[in-house]
């Protein structure tokens, strides 16, 4: 089992969620991150005074599915999330020890 | 007439009490966006008081009240305030000083193309607006504000009653914020996309700041004060609470659940819907009036919910239905006992006050669709209206203004 982070635009986030629904993944977890990456920031300007904000906010992914699916989930994801200018952020893939469901007690690729 | 002080003194109030009226709509359509265009949609509201404030005195009440020129607009005789000093002017308000009633008048001129922002919402470049803005306050708002209230307008000539803007306002927003939904076309991501209010207490504090000025737009119309001002204030007062009252009911029976954000929007429309009538009308007449605009309002928001056209925040619906029956309300529910100055209407005997209250509307909803569909094909053939995809999906307070709203 993995466990896929994908750190995303924030506007890109309905396209990627309802692709991997419809794929059939419809476990995921999302959050309002904040982060730097190449992107660099921007300047914001208030009475006149500019500032730079170098932490940009995103929205993370996360997900955890069957090794075999791992392709077909990172396809999907870059599909959607993809502009082709800096600051379309990242893909993370880790190892999960195990999964288990609080309700019944299922284990491992059952629980997912 | 010599001035009178306590119709001087509430007249005054009343024009702060309608200035405080385009910042509630901005929080109440501020919370309507979502949170990365909140910023965006506050600063259009914003930028109308400080535009209109300056062409109003430059050129913009001499067009409006001005000396009639074949009953379309004024001239500029007036220009720069010329003329309009501290004595009454006795065709507009007897007994206050003339740039009283010229100060009051700009706070409309101010609030009705704020209105139409709702149905461009999250879409429309900030330079382009400010374009906009300035032609339509200047060849529609004013001609039309001409025609129902000046001395000498045609359609005042004609006897239609419209007490504090029906018409002027809200039939001339809404008329042009249908056109400008369609024109502009749909926000990136429509029917797609969750587009959700960021924040319903600005929604709340929003409408809780429009009907508290509502009552300087319509009891301080009666430019004096004394009797037609406490009954256009009582009638406004509860005509919007049934309205709200009725939306509400209508949207728990059809949608299954009681919802504040309905509730506001069906105080709106009753606000809307007695503006015209709010000098003519009694109290009973006023919950008829209310209750016709929450049912009305709230149908018209189901139409374009099906058609699927984009006016983001239902002005069309909200300003243009509800000022359409609150105009033709006028002219079944007006009572010469309640304003002598007025007339009696459909149920008083006087089948006959329909007919300019239709004419009224009908030019307005024309002239209106019409000069504001010119001025928009004009700005976005020259420098665009809409802002770039990438800026529209990033939010137009990062986009256009680099100045978010919700930093940390």
């Amino acid at each position: 089992m993995l466990k896929v982070e994908a750190i995303i635009r924030q506007e890109k986030v309905n396209d990627v969620k309802n692709a991997l629904s419809n794929a059939g993944f419809l476990g995921i977890t999302v959050y309002d991150v904040k982060g730097r990456g190449r992107q660099k920031g921007y300047v914001l300007n208030f009475r006149g005074r500019e500032m730079r904000v170098d932490l940009i906010a995103k929205t993370k992914i996360e997900l955890v599915i069957d090794d075999k699916a791992l392709d077909e989930v990172i396809k999907i994801i870059r599909e959607n999330a993809v502009t082709g200018n800096i600051g379309d952020g990242k893909i993370f893939v880790s190892p999960v020890l195990d999964v288990i469901r609080i309700r019944t007690g299922d284990r491992g690729k059952e629980a997912i | 007439m010599p001035i009178d002080t306590g119709d001087t003194a509430w007249l005054l109030a009343s024009s702060a009490l309608v200035l405080i009226m385009t910042p509630g709509l901005a929080f109440f359509y501020g919370g309507l966006v979502r949170k990365k265009n909140a910023n965006a949609i506050i600063m259009q509201c914003f930028a109308c008081i400080l535009l209109v404030s300056t062409v109003w005195v430059l050129y913009g009440y001499s067009m409006a009240f001005g000396p009639d020129v074949g009953g379309f607009v004024g001239n500029l005789d007036w220009a720069g305030l010329n003329g309009v000093g501290l004595e009454p002017n006795e065709g507009y308000a007897a007994t206050v000083p003339h740039q009283a009633f010229m100060i009051f008048q700009a706070m409309f001129a101010i609030i009705t193309p704020a209105l139409i922002i709702g149905a461009i919402a999250d879409r429309m470049k900030f330079s382009a607006f400010l374009i906009f803005l300035l032609l339509w306050a200047t060849f529609v708002y004013n001609p039309i504000a001409h025609w129902v209230w000046a001395i000498g307008g045609w359609v005042r000539g004609l006897g239609a009653l419209d007490f504090a803007g029906g018409t002027v306002v809200h039939i001339n927003a809404g008329a042009a914020a249908l056109v400008g939904a369609l024109y502009l076309g749909k926000r990136r991501g429509f029917g797609k996309d969750p587009m959700l209010p960021h924040n319903v207490p600005f929604v709340v504090l929003g409408t809780a700041l429009l009907w508290f000025g509502w009552f300087g737009f319509n009891a301080g119309s009666a430019l004096a004060s004394g009797g037609l001002a406490t009954s256009a204030f009582v009638v406004t007062h509860t005509a919007t609470a049934v309205a709200g009252l009725t939306w509400l009911i209508i949207s728990w029976l059809h949608k299954g659940n009681p919802s504040l954000i309905g509730a506001c929007t069906g105080a709106v429309a009753g606000l809307v819907a007695i503006t015209p009538a709010s000098g003519f009308v009694g109290p009973l007449a006023s919950i008829a009036i209310g209750a016709g605009a929450g049912a009305f309002c709230y149908a018209a928001v189901q139409y374009k919910n099906k058609k699927g056209f984009d006016d983001a925040l239902d002005v069309w619906a909200v300003h243009g239905i509800g000022g359409t029956w609150g105009a033709l309300a006028t002219g079944i529910f007006a009572e010469k006992a309640i304003n002598a100055a007025g007339n009696n209407g459909l149920l008083f005997g006087n089948a006959a006050q329909m007919i300019p209250q239709i004419i009224g509307v009908a030019a307005t909803w024309g002239y209106s669709m019409v000069v504001s569909f010119i001025l928009l094909v004009i700005i976005n053939k020259t420098i665009g209206l809409r802002v770039k995809p990438e800026e529209e999906a990033v939010g137009l307070d990062l986009g256009q203004h680099a100045e978010e709203a919700y930093v940390d």
